[in-house]
């Protein structure tokens, strides 16, 4: 029913909603941390910046990268010069792409989940002579746990949902860029309906139990949180 | 050596200004008083690094905190500190929660010691595997009390524990806070705003009046004093330190004695000579002049009026009694009509009886 390519087109997804995924915790916990706790004038520009990409067409935020991130653009120009060769249409350049794709996706439960836990644990934990980066490790990050798990989930579930993005900047290159949802494009374009039938009805029920999933969490956490 | 702990903060923020310069003793509680917004809080906060004043020099136990270079952070302090409410980590069981600090202080040996003698101290050996969710607010804060006190902290500082508690929970929670003021020698900071918790466990009291010192020294001297803002209104009174000097077991009743006087009160079997606190409110003292007035009331003292200020309402008048006529006096106050004042032609150095209609053992 599946074929090989559709098969690679799968496992290229997961390894890229994966990869994304791991990425963005680490660059959205220090990042939604600061702007829960800032008071500095560059907050409000950070965060609307932080959350153009949920409003943007994600084919606005691909041509850019794919400018930006090319030849001739000033960061393409820099990993010329550090031999890592131009990031679009290829596979570290999707990931790039999927990391300022989902980003309010991470950021957003995460600066969530530090906002309601407030100032008062980092205080407590200050007091019982813990440093900051211990209390964020030792008192932050165990009581903002929902909020990393729907971070995580969500990055990946949405990682997984990308299309405009790739399409501009990875192209469609089978193994290397092409993810399950070119590949659905592919097959419509093609006319072969079933087999975009059988990967579109896969995703939908993966997206649905994903959000099911978190739900059903998120409802448990609020009971032990209580 | 009261100049070891010394604080002199200048704190301006948008709402109000704290400037303040006080020394503590080394042991004891010292009650910081108060209405909301009178800068307790921040005087608390500042003590523990958690605000940066403008201006300050804090040294607790011979080791400055801050001067002009240098600001230890608050995780650098030894100090225990027990927040209003939210004084746990909510993550972590009971056990978790005792063992956080120390886990972080090093010399395991004494530490453990002394977190034993902390459990011992506030009772709670019966709670250690609890997730602190299971807990009641007093148990909360009796845990809280222990974490800070585990870490041998240098000053406690305690901002309003009791605030969150229902009047039950309080009682509950105040002979464990006696125990503390007894048996741990540092000095503690108890910010309140709660006469009762004030007579009943401060040593000292400052009295902060928006962002100032009004007032500051021995509990019942403060209290004593006209200028004390921090018993106006009903709750206007005095504190005597007193102890039990006789018994009468036909009526139920104990004598206590304070400098320049005694008091018939409940018996509340304690032992002779045990010693205790009794308040004695304004408004429980009517005065007589003359001689000495047939009465239901057993509590009849020789006083001389000291002073007459008038009081919030046009109505009523407060009378500063001097109790006891050679070396020992104490003083008491009594609030009566102006009218009343007027009519028994009352002022200064004049020889009265106060009666006394009632008096509240407060704690010992």
């Amino acid at each position: 029913m599946l074929s090989p390519q559709d098969w690679t087109a799968i496992g290229l997804t997961l390894r890229l909603a994966a990869i994304s995924t791991l990425v963005l915790l680490l660059f959205a916990s220090p990042l939604a941390w600061w702007l829960a706790r800032s008071r500095s004038a560059w907050r409000a520009p950070v965060a609307a910046l932080t959350s153009l990409p949920l409003v943007l067409p994600p084919t606005v935020l691909g041509f850019y990268l794919l400018v930006t991130l090319g030849p001739e653009g000033p960061l393409g120009h820099l990993t010329l010069l550090l031999g890592l060769g131009t990031l679009p249409f290829t596979f570290a350049g999707l990931v790039v792409g999927s990391v300022v794709y989902s980003l309010p996706f991470a950021v957003q439960p995460l600066l969530h989940a530090f906002q309601a836990m407030g100032n008062r644990p980092m205080e407590l934990a200050a007091t019982l002579r813990a440093s900051p980066l211990d209390a964020f490790f030792s008192v932050a990050l165990p009581l903002a746990w929902p909020g990393f798990v729907s971070a995580a989930v969500l990055s990946f579930a949405h990682t997984i949902g990308e299309f405009g993005m790739v399409l501009m900047m990875g192209g469609n290159i089978p193994g290397q860029t092409q993810v399950l949802s070119t590949q659905i494009y592919g097959h419509v374009e093609a006319m072969a309906y079933s087999q975009a039938h059988t990967l579109a009805g896969g995703m939908l029920v993966f997206s649905f139990a994903v959000l099911l999933g978190l739900n059903l969490l998120q409802k448990r956490g609020l009971r032990m949180g209580s | 050596m009261p100049a070891d702990n010394q604080i002199t903060l200048q704190l301006k923020r948008q709402e109000f200004s704290l400037e303040i310069d006080i020394r503590l003793q080394s042991q004891g509680i010292t009650a910081v008083f108060g209405v909301s917004g009178s800068g307790k809080t921040s005087l608390l906060r500042c003590v523990a690094g958690l605000e940066r004043p403008a201006r300050g020099f804090v040294r607790m136990g011979g080791e400055v905190w801050q001067d002009e270079k240098v600001f230890l952070p608050t995780w650098r302090r030894p100090l225990g500190y027990v927040f209003q409410e939210a004084s746990l980590l909510e993550h972590l069981t009971v056990r978790g929660n005792l063992h956080f600090g120390l886990r972080r202080i090093g010399q395991q040996q004494a530490a453990q010691a002394q977190l034993h003698q902390a459990i011992e101290l506030l009772g709670i050996g019966h709670l250690l595997e609890r997730q602190v969710q299971a807990l009641s607010g007093g148990e909360r804060q009796r845990v809280a009390i222990a974490s800070a006190l585990a870490l041998q902290p240098r000053v406690l500082l305690l901002d309003e524990p009791l605030a969150a508690l229902d009047a039950n929970r309080r009682q509950d929670i105040l002979p464990w806070l006696e125990r503390l003021r007894d048996e741990v020698h540092i000095p503690m900071l108890y910010v309140t705003h709660a006469l009762d918790e004030v007579v009943r466990l401060a040593d000292h009291l400052l009295v902060l009046e928006h962002g100032k010192l009004a007032d500051s020294g021995p509990v019942a001297q403060v209290l004593g004093r006209s200028a004390a803002g921090a018993a106006s209104g009903e709750d206007r009174g005095v504190l005597l330190h007193a102890a039990v000097q006789e018994f009468d077991p036909t009526w139920h009743l104990m004598r206590v004695g304070f400098p320049g006087g005694s008091l018939w009160v409940k018996d509340k079997a304690l032992a002779l000579g045990a010693p205790v606190r009794i308040r004695v409110l304004a408004r429980d003292i009517s005065l007589a002049v003359g001689p000495p007035p047939l009465s239901s009331i057993q509590n009849l003292l020789p006083v001389t009026v000291l002073e007459m200020i008038a009081d919030t309402h046009p109505s009523q008048c407060l009378v500063r009694l001097s109790c006891g006529d050679t070396g020992e006096t104490s003083v008491l106050w009594a609030r009566i009509t102006a009218r009343a004042a007027h009519a028994l032609g009352l002022q200064a150095g004049m020889p009265a009886w106060a009666q006394v209609k009632a008096a509240a053992l407060v704690g010992a």
